[in-house]
């Protein structure tokens, strides 16, 4: 009986086996073998060896630095980037859609770009931008107008270096979730505001609330996920930045880069499979968040 | 009446074009540095545009690329064939794999689903150890199949496209079955037309993944000839970034690294920005 039944779908099957292969092998295996890594002590020389729950048990209860700086810093860093950088995505997209066409496009390049620069670029262009002496091109602006009296130390200063760093994530937050709520958005049959307007519909941003929002479900969760995956793996900004690994004191130290810390530097590959399934765990929380929002019921 | 929404409409396109002006500030300065002269590069008081621009800094990093043992074309040819294969190959296993997921009830489909979007939330650097070993035990080591293969599935194109197809009603497609059309057909001509923005989106991701992609020559590339471009970019402006001189030739690089994205950007998506204006799924 369920032979036959999976027989009937052979097709469906068909369609998503390229897919699937490519997926299990340079994704779904190394990952599992990652996770099974965590569960060792592992040097990337020696053979791994299993020594059961203690990286999670030191992580979660003595690691100084994962507890003082990386965990407050990430939430910090995620509570204003993730919800900051989704609302302005998708208002950015939804103001896009009220411009004309022809205009239309090129605005919309112009948001998307800041996301390119994000890894290709980084070092290149935030650096002079913010850079701490006078040469700096945001130092000599704010001095020339006036508004500060001595060069800030924009990425430097502990307690300056987290504020750039979500300055400069927000600034280019217009990434692919941007672009499906913008196609979401487009995607809307006109027919729907008329009648919504026959309805009583009586402003813009009751169109928005009431049609809109529930007509682009689907790419509001995707902006969603997206969103909350690109917040809590972002973790080379503050390196970059700061041109320090790790950032001065601390301050700009991310879960993400704790893993890199421990897996590149320290060579505890274990250790840092460890803090990967628990950054895992965290990301899957604020996911089920995002599901219950916008998700539909069978998932 | 008509005067007030004419008012409305011009202060609205002139702030979203100051906001455009805003957000690109990065791209002009990049633009700009990559023309100053040494003496602009470091002035006091910076400058943003530059005044006397020249190609001194095209020309200086054309000199260190002259000096490298494999030309430079070589580079380029590579990686102009991985991020075309891996454009069309992205889209189409994407695409295949997404309808599907989205519309066909098989045994296994919550899964696998499920399966996708967990591992899309998995951090990639610990993965590059148990991935080099996958790699290097299918054989694929120095060869087109080692760069390609390990980018082909993409979890987040498979998301995007299924959140798109999932719109699309099913009535639309159980007509076509009516009509006699067999799933491939009505994959081609009902499915792919109505998310056509998602297949830009997704070609888009594709080609910027792959375009910039320097993990796979890294680890997986022995022979220099193998190596993509961002790679040997990459290993110039490394050296760059600490020899305060060269800054101008880094922002060369940076640019030629950035140009083909927009380029491609523009390409694909302007005619679906532009051109669908609310006519799409009803």
């Amino acid at each position: 009986m369920e032979v036959s039944r999976i027989w009937s779908f052979r097709t469906s099957y068909l369609f998503i086996a390229p897919f699937l292969i490519c997926f299990t092998l340079f994704i779904v295996i190394p990952i599992i073998s990652a996770v099974g890594l965590s569960f060792t002590y592992y040097n990337g020389i020696e053979r791994p060896r299993l020594i059961g729950w203690s990286n999670f048990q030191y992580l979660i209860s003595q690691d100084l630095l994962f507890l003082k700086y990386a965990i407050p810093n990430t939430f910090k860093f995620a509570i204003i980037v993730g919800p900051g950088g989704y609302i302005a995505a998708f208002l950015l997209a939804w103001l896009i859609s009220k411009l004309r066409g022809g205009l239309r496009k090129w605005v919309a390049l112009a948001m998307y770009t800041p996301s390119l620069t994000i890894g290709i670029a980084m070092t290149i262009i935030w650096l002079p931008l913010l850079s701490g002496d006078r040469i700096g091109y945001l130092n000599s602006i704010l001095l020339k107008i006036g508004f500060i009296d001595v060069p800030k130390l924009w990425v430097t200063s502990p307690d300056l270096l987290m504020n750039s760093m979500i300055a400069v994530t927000l600034w280019s937050s217009m990434g692919v979730g941007f672009l499906a709520m913008l196609a979401g958005i487009l995607n809307i049959d006109t027919t729907l505001y008329e009648a919504g307007r026959i309805d009583g519909i009586r402003n813009s941003l009751q169109e928005l609330w009431f049609l809109t929002i529930p007509s682009m479900k689907p790419q509001m969760l995707f902006g969603a996920v997206m969103a909350i995956v690109t917040t809590f793996k972002t973790g080379a900004i503050g390196v970059q930045l700061s041109g320090q690994n790790p950032t001065p004191s601390y301050a700009g130290h991310l879960i993400v880069n704790h893993i890199d810390d421990y897996g590149f530097i320290r060579f505890e590959m274990g250790y840092a499979a460890a803090i990967s399934v628990f950054l895992l765990i965290v990301m899957y929380g604020a996911n089920k968040l995002s599901w219950g929002l916008f998700g539909s019921k069978e998932e | 009446m008509k005067q007030s929404s004419l008012v409305a409409r011009i202060s609205f396109n002139t702030f979203m074009l100051a906001l455009s002006v805003f957000m690109i500030l990065p791209i002009i300065y990049i633009f700009n540095h990559a023309f100053k002269p040494y003496h602009e590069l470091f002035v006091y008081p910076p400058t943003f545009f530059v005044k006397e621009p020249n190609v001194q800094n095209f020309v200086e990093l054309f000199w260190v690329t002259a000096n490298s043992i494999v030309p430079v074309t070589r580079y380029l040819f590579n990686s102009v064939v991985i991020s075309g294969l891996s454009v069309v190959g992205v889209t189409i296993m994407s695409a295949l794999c997404a309808y599907p997921l989205s519309k066909h009830p098989f045994p296994g489909k919550k899964f696998i689903f499920s399966a996708i979007i967990l591992m899309l939330m998995f951090t990639p650097e610990i993965v590059q150890i148990p991935r080099y070993l996958v790699v290097s035990e299918l054989g694929i080591m120095n060869t087109y199949w080692g760069h390609l293969l390990p980018i082909l599935a993409s979890p987040v194109a498979v998301f995007l496209l299924k959140q798109f197809i999932d719109q699309i009603p099913d009535s639309l497609i159980e007509a076509s079955k009516i009509d006699g059309a067999n799933e491939v057909v009505t994959f081609i001509r009902i499915v792919i037309p109505m998310c056509m923005p998602a297949i830009a989106t997704v070609a888009i991701l594709a080609f910027q993944n792959s375009w910039g992609n320097i993990e796979t020559s890294t680890l997986f590339m022995q022979d220099d000839e193998m190596k993509n471009f961002p790679f040997f970019l990459s290993t110039l402006t490394n050296n760059l970034a600490n020899n305060v001189a060269r800054q101008g030739a880094a922002a060369v690089a940076a640019l030629i690294m950035l140009i083909p994205n927009l380029i491609f950007f523009i390409i694909l998506q302007s005619k679906v920005i532009s051109t669908m204006a609310h006519s799409g799924i009803k």
